[in-house]
């Protein structure tokens, strides 16, 4: 600690250039913050899929659809507990920025399945009462300023009505329901499937997925084989996977989100590498004669070398905090986008990890130099 | 008769340069009376500086002995030497070599850094070490908004801080003009007199040679002449 100063000062012995050098970092790493923490959010609803559901969908593509008389022959599978199904809805509220994560489902079959939304029974028997009705989650329900009892117009980027050809859908929101395990959940906007399949100009008597739960999770491959087995060789072949890597496949749909950010991020720190390794070499080339006294002092060539290497890890350690903290006033902000309103623990922690290993690289070479350094050619100016 | 701090039997230095050996010290015998306070002179290239180097424990000779205080310093590894240097000797050099970025206090504090000194402790005898040199109003500038002659006197007390015996200074008035050398160089013969430290002092000038009580004249690596001076 008594050393502190001394290190310190010599760090910002150049105050501009540790100035420019700290606030390239700290830009690295508020890229870094942003973008693990949106993939982490992304990757946050494949991490809690749940273990005894299953999705099958075509196997052709997520957006083939499915007949609905799959139902049944599904349901007799040995192992299945209940089936329901939904449809992608491709849905937004006025602006095709705001989406809608809007999908028709059959509220007695498919809300059993999915028992991580809170919902009053109350809400549920209005739905099943009200035919244009939609229960919405809360987080979406206060992104809009919606309230129970409004009629909203909603339109659809695939599905348009028979009766005018318009792709504007009109809910009456019957009721709101709350996902206490994860709030991101709470995006969701259901409505009745037997309004959309009639109403619809197309696609009549199908669905986009069917969602299957299993009586005992052990046996779910069993189930998914058994199930796509029985329309193998039909004009809707399936594809019946966990929830997980159903999320894991809809993820990829948008690219390899986890592969990109990683790139965007090497880049990013490769370059920085070669830009403070180059800044921190020459700090210490123009204090040679300073290392130099230091050894003359009595300071061993190990002290004056952690010296070095400690001036790295602040700085960059310092930069990852304040690249870290700016990103994380930043997620709420974004909230609307990803949902995800905290920047997660384990990306501020591997963030810092980062910062420690950056500081370590950077520091090789001038560390190296400053271990080597004969006090008498320093001296001499050799 | 004084006791003898410093002893170089057949010292020898030499270095590499490319493909040449270049001999900057040959066979060097040399005693120093502890509360000497001795001018080494002699064309440049002669071998004062790395003479000083050897004595100082910052290089290592090639060939011989060198014993300071009759420790065998010639024999130390880089780490003990490096140990030895901070509680023995005190260094003043032609351009300061102040950190730029510390206050005059803490450049004193410095070699400080080394003991298990209390930061109170530090500061208290970094103040003493400034009001032996007299600037203990100058504690917090730093070096930048001091003048050369200052500057030296910092140096000088970050050299005393420690209480070394011995002082090492190399052309320490080199930089600065007759009138503040000779402040200078009043504050080291002070120091000797008055605080007993033993200096070794290389110099081109004649004139500061005069406050050394010993003058060695050194060329190509021998010594060819000792005079005592009125200093």
């Amino acid at each position: 600690m008594k050393f502190f100063p001394l290190i310190w000062a010599s760090l910002w012995r150049k105050k501009a250039r540790t100035l420019l050098t700290l606030l390239s970092i700290v830009v690295a790493f508020l890229l870094f913050g942003m973008l693990q923490g949106v993939n982490s959010a992304i990757n946050r609803g494949v991490e809690l899929a749940n273990v005894d559901r299953l999705i099958t969908i075509n196997k052709l593509s997520l957006t083939e659809p499915l007949p609905i008389s799959y139902l049944n022959q599904i349901n007799a599978v040995s192992g299945v507990e209940g089936v329901a199904y939904a449809t992608w809805f491709g849905s937004y509220y006025q602006e095709p920025q705001q989406f809608v994560f809007g999908s028709p489902v059959d509220p007695e079959l498919y809300l059993p399945l999915v028992p991580e939304l809170q919902i009053a029974d109350e809400s549920v028997r209005k739905l099943t009462q009200t035919r244009t009705g939609a229960v919405v989650g809360q987080a979406l329900m206060a992104k809009y300023d919606w309230s129970v009892g409004d009629r909203i117009p909603i339109q659809s980027s695939i599905w348009t009505k028979a009766a005018d050809g318009t792709s504007n859908w009109e809910f009456d929101i019957v009721g709101t329901y709350t996902v206490p395990s994860d709030a991101n959940q709470e995006q969701g906007f259901l409505f009745n499937h037997s309004y959309f399949d009639e109403a619809r100009a197309f696609g009549n008597g199908t669905v986009g997925w069917y969602l299957i739960k299993v009586s005992d999770p052990g046996r779910a491959a069993e189930v998914a084989r058994a199930v796509d087995a029985l329309f193998a060789n039909s004009s809707a072949e399936t594809k019946t996977q966990s929830e997980k890597e159903f999320s894991q496949s809809f993820i990829k749909q948008f690219g390899d989100i986890n592969f990109i950010v990683t790139a965007i991020l090497g880049a990013v720190f490769f370059t920085l590498l070669f830009l403070t390794g180059n800044t921190m070499m020459q700090s210490v080339r123009e204090r040679v004669p300073e290392l130099a006294v230091l050894k003359t002092l009595g300071f061993s060539d190990t002290t004056v070398t952690v010296f070095v290497v400690i001036e790295s890890l602040l700085l960059c350690l310092f930069a990852a905090v304040l690249g870290l903290g700016l990103s994380s006033l930043m997620f709420p902000a974004m909230k609307g986008v990803i949902g995800q309103a905290t920047l997660p623990a384990d990306v501020v922690l591997s963030g810092l990890i980062a910062a420690v290993l950056l500081a370590l690289v950077i520091a090789l070479i001038p560390a190296l130099r400053t271990m080597r350094l004969s006090i008498v050619d320093a001296l001499a100016g050799r | 008769m004084s006791e003898t701090l410093v002893s170089l039997r057949g010292v020898t230095k030499s270095y590499t340069r490319g493909k040449e050996t270049v001999q900057v010290l040959e066979a060097l015998d040399l005693e120093i009376a502890a509360g000497d306070f001795l001018a080494l002179m002699g064309p440049s290239g002669s071998g004062k500086t790395t003479l000083l180097n050897l004595i100082g424990g910052l290089d290592q000779p090639s060939g011989g002995e060198i014993a300071v205080n009759g420790e065998r310093i010639d024999r130390l590894s880089s780490g003990k030497l490096a140990k030895w240097r901070a509680d023995h000797v005190g260094f003043v050099f032609q351009f300061y070599n102040l950190l730029p970025v510390l206050s005059a206090q803490r450049n004193v504090e410095l070699p400080l850094l080394l003991t298990k000194l209390s930061a109170s402790k530090r500061k208290e005898h970094a103040q003493i070490a400034l009001d032996i040199v007299g600037l203990k109003d100058r504690a917090k500038h730093k070096p930048n908004e001091l003048s050369g002659g200052q500057a030296q006197r910092v140096a000088i007390a970050r050299a005393l801080v420690g209480d070394p015996a011995l002082l090492v200074c190399d052309e320490p008035t080199g930089d600065l003009d007759r009138k503040t050398a000779d402040e200078i160089l009043t504050l080291l013969q002070e120091l000797n007199r008055s605080h007993g430290k033993t200096i070794i002092m290389v110099t081109h000038d004649p004139k500061a040679a005069e406050y050394a009580t010993h003058t060695l004249h050194l060329d190509k690596g021998r010594l060819v002449e000792s005079a005592e001076t009125a200093g």
